[in-house]
This record gives structure tokens, sequence and C-alpha cells, in this order.
């Protein structure tokens, strides 16, 4: 761990406290703190020193670290330079190779036992680890070797959180998330797909400032996750109105109307979109005219397709053969049953002895 | 479960399995009755247009005869608040209307959340005080068996589940949603097989007693 306070960071950069008070209410700000934990948290990050941070990626597409540096507030510049001591991120360093190892070890050693692991991807156990390997070592090798010297270990991504895309069936590499690997230390997961960067950031900020934020049942933290996008969506009224946009270019859509006929997973996904947005607070999807697709959820790739309404079937079986079968197995077994009933019937209308009285008012009668 | 796998499961195999019984349970009931062998009936018949008279019995018998209004008719009005209820809950709702089309392909306009969750409440309360009724009545308590019950539970669950999901109460939406959803799937499953089939069922025997009355020339 650095020596380096956060304060003192800044300080060194020549920044004024003014400047440092205006970064902490803006990261309290997006971390949703009340005004007396936004208190607490100046003071905490005035006297924090600055932790060490090991960035690993393993079954992942750079998607997450491509979304943390566009982090506004916190900026990535101020969290790399002020916040942490980003001591190992093989994407962003310049080193490669057994360079780039050599540094990360030496990092690692230097700080055993205190340091951040952050992990981005997914880990893959299936068959010795073959399917995801770097420098010789398997990525769940990797990871439990990286995590028994980390404090905590923080997973970004929804395939570090849960599986993501490679977990997605039939998941060839066999891939499982972080918490599956790790379970002697805190594991925050921060999902998306990306998740958004000032919840990156700002997680990693709670971290350094309170310690483990509350976490949802998926180890999601709260304050982030702990809402639906339908439950802040600006377009919720006119879900609660019953007014839909049928197609992406009908009048409905054009009138910024719901978009859950269209297949928008806003219900069920809990993630910051609505209220923290993207891009420094641009826009989000469903303000772009596309629905959610509830990508910080566990699974979000083999719900179904992400244009199917959520209240439809999953679209995983064929209705017409299922229903015809059905339908068809059914007019089977109607047709025997009646067949044996009519058997029955028969049978007694044979044995019946009121024919003959019958006959007999017949022969009256004729 | 996690509320996303009972979700996964309601809108997958449970949908699927739901739906392939209801099927298979109504073609097989429907085929196994009109498959059936009739009785002869050698008199000759006192009115032309029984077909008619078919018809006219399943419009009559949806109010109740004179004789038995004043026993009856607050029940029946009853019981109208309830399916009169339930139907607006389960045709105007946009994701139950999305349902519909997907399995089917027709759709309509739905109606403001609002007006369903009215609907379901009073259908809901309607229902509760159809089965207090039973209960408390001697005869209807007589003549009631698992079924009915049963049957009961099983139309009831999905209102206040999907009250409950409308409203986010009961704690995690996504599970209270794919409760809903199982819900309502447990009441497909079991329609054909109960006394909910007089879904199906009531126009056929209302059609076959008219038929029979006004062939026989007995008033309707």
């Amino acid at each position: 761990m650095s020596n380096e306070t956060i304060s003192e960071s800044f300080r060194k950069a020549g920044m004024s406290r003014r400047a440092f008070l205006k970064f902490c209410a803006a990261a309290a700000s997006v971390l949703a703190l009340s005004p007396a934990e936004a208190g607490e948290m100046t003071r905490r990050l005035a006297q924090a020193r600055r932790p060490d941070v090991i960035y690993l990626s393993y079954q992942e597409c750079t998607g997450c670290l491509e979304s943390l540096t566009r982090s506004f507030s916190p900026g990535i510049g101020h969290l790399l330079f002020n916040d942490i001591s980003l001591d190992f991120d093989d994407t962003l360093q310049a080193a490669a190779g057994e360079a780039a190892e050599a540094a990360r070890m030496t990092a690692m050693k230097k700080a055993w036992g205190k340091y951040i692991l952050v992990v981005d991807g997914s880990v893959s156990p299936k068959d010795g680890g073959v399917y995801c390997t770097a420098a010789g070592k398997s990525s769940v090798a990797d990871l439990q070797y990286a995590a028994s010297g980390a404090q905590a270990v923080v997973a970004v991504g929804t395939c570090a959180s849960f599986g993501g895309l490679p977990f997605a069936a039939p998941n060839p590499t066999g891939a499982v998330p972080i918490s599956e690997i790790v379970k002697d230390k805190p594991v925050i997961n921060v999902s998306g797909c990306p998740p958004i960067a000032e919840v990156i950031t700002g997680a990693l900020l709670y971290y350094v400032s309170f310690g483990v934020p509350a976490l949802d049942r998926h180890g999601r933290p709260v304050n982030f996750y702990g809402n639906t996008i339908h439950d802040r969506c600006y377009r919720r009224p006119f879900y609660d109105q019953g007014l839909f946009a049928h197609t992406f270019d009908d009048e409905g859509a054009r009138r910024g109307w719901c978009l859950f006929e269209l297949g928008c997973k806003g219900p069920v996904t809990h993630n910051a979109c609505a209220t923290t947005k993207w891009n420094g607070g641009t826009s989000y999807p469903i303000e772009s005219g596309h629905g959610c697709l509830g990508c910080s959820e566990p699974n979000f790739w083999d719900r179904g397709g992400f244009y199917r309404p959520l209240s439809t079937p999953t679209g995983h079986w064929s209705g017409a053969q299922v229903l015809g079968g059905a339908a068809v197995a059914g007019a089977a077994v109607g047709v025997a049953v009646a067949g044996v009933a009519r058997a029955r019937q028969n049978k007694k209308d044979d044995h019946k002895p009121d024919h003959k009285p019958a006959d007999k008012d017949h022969d009256r009668n004729g | 479960m996690g509320g996303g796998t009972l979700l996964d499961f309601a809108r997958g195999p449970g949908m699927e399995w739901a739906l392939a019984i209801l099927v298979f349970g109504i073609v097989w009931r429907l085929v196994g009755i009109f498959t059936l062998k009739r009785p002869k009936d050698l008199a000759e018949p006192r009115a032309g247009a029984s077909a008619i008279g078919a018809m006219w019995v399943i419009i009559s018998r949806t109010w109740p005869h004179k004789e038995f209004r004043e026993r009856v008719l607050h029940w029946e009005v009853v019981s109208y608040l309830f399916h009169g209820g339930y139907a607006v809950a389960i045709l105007g709702y946009a994701p139950h209307i999305l349902l519909i089309r997907a399995l089917i392909g027709i759709s309509w306009p739905g109606l403001p959340g609002g007006v369903i969750a009215f609907a379901a409440g009073i259908s809901g309360v309607a229902l509760i005080a159809l089965l207090m009724h039973r209960l408390n009545s001697p005869v209807l308590r007589k003549i009631s068996n698992f079924d009915d019950y049963f049957s009961w539970l099983v139309a009831f669950m999905p209102l206040p589940t999907g009250l409950m999901a409308y409203y986010h109460l009961g704690g995690n939406y996504e599970w209270m949603l794919g409760f809903h959803m199982l819900t309502g799937e447990i009441l497909l499953a079991w329609l054909p097989f109960g006394k909910i089939m007089h879904t199906i069922l009531f126009a056929f025997s209302r059609g076959t007693t008219g038929l029979a009355y006004s062939r026989k020339g007995a008033p309707l």
C-alpha cells in the first residue's frame, strides 16, 4: 500500500482542498450517500492511504475496462493518480510478457494481504483449466494465488460476477464466476455488460472509504443495484397507463412510450442506468429508444430473446410442435377412452331385458 | 430457488408443460365427450327448431329464472363480479395480451394498470365472498368436494400474486413475478381436469339441455 494519503496525493498534484472536497461531494452524490455519510466519507478519504490495486483479466472482452476509462465522476485520471495505486493492469500498462508478469509479482508481494484485487472476466476450471491460461498458468490457479494475497476482490462485469457470455449455454469452457473460486475473501460483484463506469469507480471508492458495502443477494452493492431500471425509468408512467411502443419506429416509440412490448427487461434488472446514466450522465439505453437487455443480471444471455416481452415464453421450445403434439395425444386418448366407454355401453345394451317389452309393444301395436 | 431461476422456469419449461397439459386435457375431454354413444330418442320431436332452443338456453341460463331470483340473485351478481373482474384482468392487461399474442397471434389494446388492479381486486374479494358462502351454506358444504376447494384455490392464487407483483409487494419482484406466472400455469394445467373446465363446457352442457328440452317441447 502506498504510504501517501489520498488528500496528500491531491496536494502533490497541485490541487486545492476545495478540489478535494468537490471530488468527495461528486463521489458521494454518485454513491447516493446521505449528507452525514458524505461528510464521513470526506474525513476518511482525507486520511486513507491509497490502496494498491491489481487488475486481472480472464475470459472477457475488455469492454469493462473500456467502460472504466470513461468514468467522469470520479474520473479515471483522478482514480488512478489520486485515489488508488493501480500496480498492475496488463491492458493499460506498457510492459508485456515476462516483464509484466515480474512487475505483477513484485507489486503483489510488496502489498501482500493489503491490495484490492479487481477481476474482469470469468474463469474456467474445466479440463484442468486449459481453456484460459496466461504465462503458463490456468486462470483458476492464477486467481486463487492472487486472491490469497488480497484484502478484497471486486468482480467487475457480468462475466466476473455471474459467468456472463462465456457461461452462456452450452458453456463450452465450463466458465464460472469469481465467487465460485474465491470463498475466503469478500467478493463485491459489480455486474453489467459492461458496468457503468461510475459504478465501478464508485464501488472502489466506497470500499476505500467504508470497506465492504451492503450487498444484495447477488453480492452487488445495494447503493447501485438496489432498484430496478423499471423503478426509476422515466417511461414508467406510460407502462402504468398501458401505453406501449409496438415497433421501434411507430408513433408510440416517437412519443417515448414504454418499451416493455419490445422486450425491455427493465422490470427485473437491477442497475443504476436510469439514475447514474452513461457517458457522464448523458443518457441510458432506454432513453436512446432501446429496451433494457438485463445485462447486469445472472444468465441474461440465456433468458429468452432480447426482443421477447417479459411475460411471454422464453422461446426455447416450438409452441406449434408442443401444442400440436399435445392436441394429437389428447385426441388419441379421448377417442380411446370413448371407444372403451362405447364398448361398455354396447355390452350393457345387449344385455338389457327391456328390449323384450319394446318388442312386445311393437308386436301389440303391429 | 432464486427469483431469476423461478421466473426462467415459469417462462420456460413451466409454461411449456402447463400449455401442453391444457391442450391435451381439453382435447381429451371434448373428444371423449363428443364421441360417446348417445341414447337413441325414438320419440317424435315436438318442436322443429331445436338448434335455436339450444342457443336460447345458452343465453337464458346466464341469469336466474324468476322463481329462484329472490334466493340466488345476489350470489349470481357476486359471481359475475368475480368472472367479470377476472376477464378484465386476464384480457385487459398488456403483459397478458402479449402472452396471448405470442401463443396464438392475436392482440388488442390493453387497459391502464389502475383499471386492471381494480378489476383484479374486485374479482378477488368476490371470490373470497363466494368461498365464505360455500362454507356457511349447509347445502353447498354438503355437496362440495376436493375439486371445489382446490379449483377455488387455483383460481384465486393468480389474483393476489399478480397484484403483489404489480405493486412490488412481498419482497423480490422477480420472484413474485415468477410465482405469479407459476400460479397462472397451475390454473391452466388444472383447468381441463377439475370444475374449472366449465369455462369450456358450459356452452356445450347448456346447449345439450336446450336441445333436449326444445325437442321435447318443454318451456325453455
